[in-house]
């Protein structure tokens, strides 16, 4: 059975089926109670599971190095940081602690956490609360970074992403929290490292993720328009990366245009069109290309932020020019 | 200590021009027409004003989320500071910053700041400079009750102690963190009792008192100038208003917002000027309309301001 719901919606009844299923499943970080999360993510799970649901003081290090510890004793925590521009004050508990223990003490420790998150810009929120920092998490062998662009995918990865024995990202975007679209009701599990074909196409494949996904589909149908068949591919998960339905999709159109709206340089869709040189390059005609943020902190003015964000102008531009 | 009528009326304009903007602030939210996040410090404004008033633009600040009451305190340019709310060129960050980065470097406001907690060492680094190249400026560091949780709060007033840096640590303690009242995130009722765990004086005061705050602060400010090192003020008041605009602040019990609400800092003030005739009801109304004049013309200003051109966008990335 299907319901609509929102993709915060979504993420919620993924999370509450967990800790229903499993009562070592919790969530702490800041707000997440009574307030129900900076975003309302975690509207009303704090009444319907009493002690499962944790307000934390402002101590990002400790959410996420304490979420460690319970993790490595037996717990499977889901820690919120409010905004993933605040993964600068933790990150030493993801990168030299939850993503290394299991290999460093020889594969004995499980640190089984999942750390929520929002990314992205797009509401003024300027610098320090816009970022899009993916291509940080998947540089930390370890850690599996998630990130769902559909309520049903919203689900579904964080059923994966709780039940994984690693440390999860899991990296929510600010403006698809209030999408709507279908959703399995009851148990559902999308395994991380299942890209999806978000509308097919053989014309030129454009691999994108999280509200990219959304500005890709309005582009193939704008581009549809002119004759060009898009194909979109949302891979949905960073780490682990289904490298092969890209290649198919690639080996299909002959034509690469990835999107992200992390800065460029560095940016994970460097490492895609990598992979694709490296293993495919014989099945381009065409140079591939990437269409993200320029090398620039995010501006707080509306009036240039909406110059930054990749467009789905910008990404029209970028197919058209490999025709 | 004695104060002078001078120096009462600038604490009074100050408060008073704070108010203002931030009531506006709150209209123009309302109206759409300021983007992203505003967080304002109603309620809260004799705390940087007792503070500021014991500074020079030789010496440093740091703000937070909640800065514009900071920022005006310490001389900042409303309609500079209003323009950035907009997203206006002219604006105080050309636009790129935005109420939650406002800053002037020139008057030793080293900026709002979205991370909380990150101006707790960035103050200990800008006493360590006024120490370093023996002038005796000083840096003062504006933080929440919340903000006191952050690991860089313990390790800042470490390193400030033990370098007697002269820093000055004013904690506003509006007793919420977002939705978390205080007795849910820190065992302790006073944050200034943190401060002995460094060896340093922590003192409490009423922040809903200017010359309370004033006095408190000045003692700790000219103790940092004279070289006798760090100390914690504790400024215990309320925030009006939800943590952001658009924050019905459901959280709060409504009994204890009345309370506060009665506790406003600026009437308890002009009933002490005019009780002790430092001034008549009618000078403070022309202070009153003075300011609200300005703020006016701020906003005019702000709203007859361009956008910046999408070529700013990409500038700015590195000094020259
Ligand atoms: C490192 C970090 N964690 C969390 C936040 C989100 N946040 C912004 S303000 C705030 C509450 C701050 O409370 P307090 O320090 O008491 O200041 P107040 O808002 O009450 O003035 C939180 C949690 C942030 N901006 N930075
Ligand atoms: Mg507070």
């Amino acid at each position: 059975m299907m319901k609509e719901m929102t993709y915060a919606e979504a993420i919620r009844d993924g999370m509450r089926l967990e800790m229903k299923r499993d009562p070592n499943v919790y969530i702490w970080g800041e707000d997440v109670g009574k307030f129900g999360g900076c975003f309302g993510v975690t509207a009303g799970l704090v009444d319907e599971f009493p002690g499962q649901v944790i307000d934390t003081p402002i101590s990002e290090t400790a959410i996420v190095g304490a979420a460690v510890g319970a993790a490595a004793a037996g717990l499977r925590p889901i820690a919120e940081i409010m905004f993933v521009d605040f993964m600068g004050v933790c990150l030493d508990e993801l990168f030299n602690q939850a993503a290394k223990m299991h290999y460093m003490f020889g594969g004995k420790a499980k640190i089984p956490m999942v750390l929520r998150t929002p990314c992205g810009g797009g509401m003024g929120a300027a610098a320090q609360h816009s970022q899009s920092m993916e291509a940080w998490f998947t540089h930390i062998p370890g850690v599996k970074t998630v990130m769902p662009s559909t309520p049903a995918d919203a689900k579904g990865l964080m059923a994966a992403a709780v039940r994984d024995n690693n440390p999860v990202m899991y990296i929510e975007h600010k403006q698809l929290l209030g999408i709507k679209g279908d959703v399995p009701e009851g148990e559902f599990i999308i395994p991380l490292g299942k890209a999806d074909i978000k509308k097919e196409g053989s014309d030129v494949t454009i691999v994108a993720w999280s509200w990219m996904v959304h500005k890709a589909l309005a582009a193939a149908e704008a581009l549809a328009q002119e004759g060009i068949n898009a194909e979109v591919l949302d891979p949905r998960t960073l780490v682990p990366l289904d490298t092969e339905s890209i290649l198919k999709s690639v080996g299909k159109t002959g034509k690469l245009v990835i999107v992200h709206e992390a800065v460029k340089i560095g940016g994970y869709g460097g490492e895609i069109a990598a992979m694709v040189a490296e293993e495919g390059l014989d099945l381009l005609d065409a140079p591939i290309k990437r269409v993200a943020m320029p090398y620039t902190p995010i501006p707080f003015s509306p009036a240039l932020e909406s110059c930054v964000i990749p467009s789905e102008e910008k990404i029209i531009a970028a197919v058209k020019s490999l025709f | 200590m004695e104060l002078k009528k001078e120096k009462l009326l600038g604490f009074y304009e100050t408060m008073m021009t704070i108010r203002a903007f931030e009531s506006k602030a709150v209209e123009l939210f309302a109206d759409n027409q300021l983007p992203g996040f505003v967080h304002l410090y109603l309620g809260e404004e004799a705390v940087a004003t007792g503070v500021c008033a014991s500074l020079t633009n030789k010496d440093y600040i740091t703000s937070t989320h909640r800065g514009h009451g900071h920022l005006i305190a310490k001389g900042g340019k409303v309609d500079l500071m209003m323009a950035e709310l907009f997203g206006k060129a002219t604006g105080y960050c050309k636009g790129k910053g935005g109420s939650m980065h406002i800053a002037d470097v020139e008057l030793g406001i080293l900026g709002a700041n979205g991370i909380v907690g990150a101006g707790q060492p960035i103050s200990v680094g800008a006493a360590f400079a006024c120490k370093y190249k023996k002038t005796d400026s000083v840096a003062v560091c504006f933080f929440g009750d919340a903000a006191s949780n952050r690991g860089t709060f313990h390790e800042a007033l470490n390193m400030a102690t033990i370098w007697n840096l002269p820093v000055v640590f004013i904690c506003e303690n509006n007793l919420y963190g977002i939705s978390n009242c205080q007795r849910d995130h820190m065992k302790v009722t006073d944050v200034a009792d943190r401060a002995s765990a460094y060896g340093i004086p922590g003192v409490v005061v009423d922040g809903n008192d200017v010359i309370a705050v004033y006095e408190a602060a000045a003692e700790a400010i000219e103790r940092a100038r004279r070289g006798d090192g760090p100390s914690l003020v504790e400024c215990k008041t309320w925030r009006w208003r939800g943590h952001f605009e658009g924050d019905p602040g459901a959280y709060k019990d409504p009994e204890e917002q009345a309370a506060w609400l009665k506790k406003d800092p600026i009437p308890r003030f002009e009933q002490k000027l005019v009780e002790l005739k430092y001034a008549t009801k009618s000078e403070l109304e022309e202070i009153k309309a003075k300011v609200e004049k300005q703020i006016d013309a701020a906003i005019l200003f702000s709203q007859n301001s361009p956008y910046p051109n999408p070529e700013d966008a990409l500038t700015d990335v590195y000094a020259e």
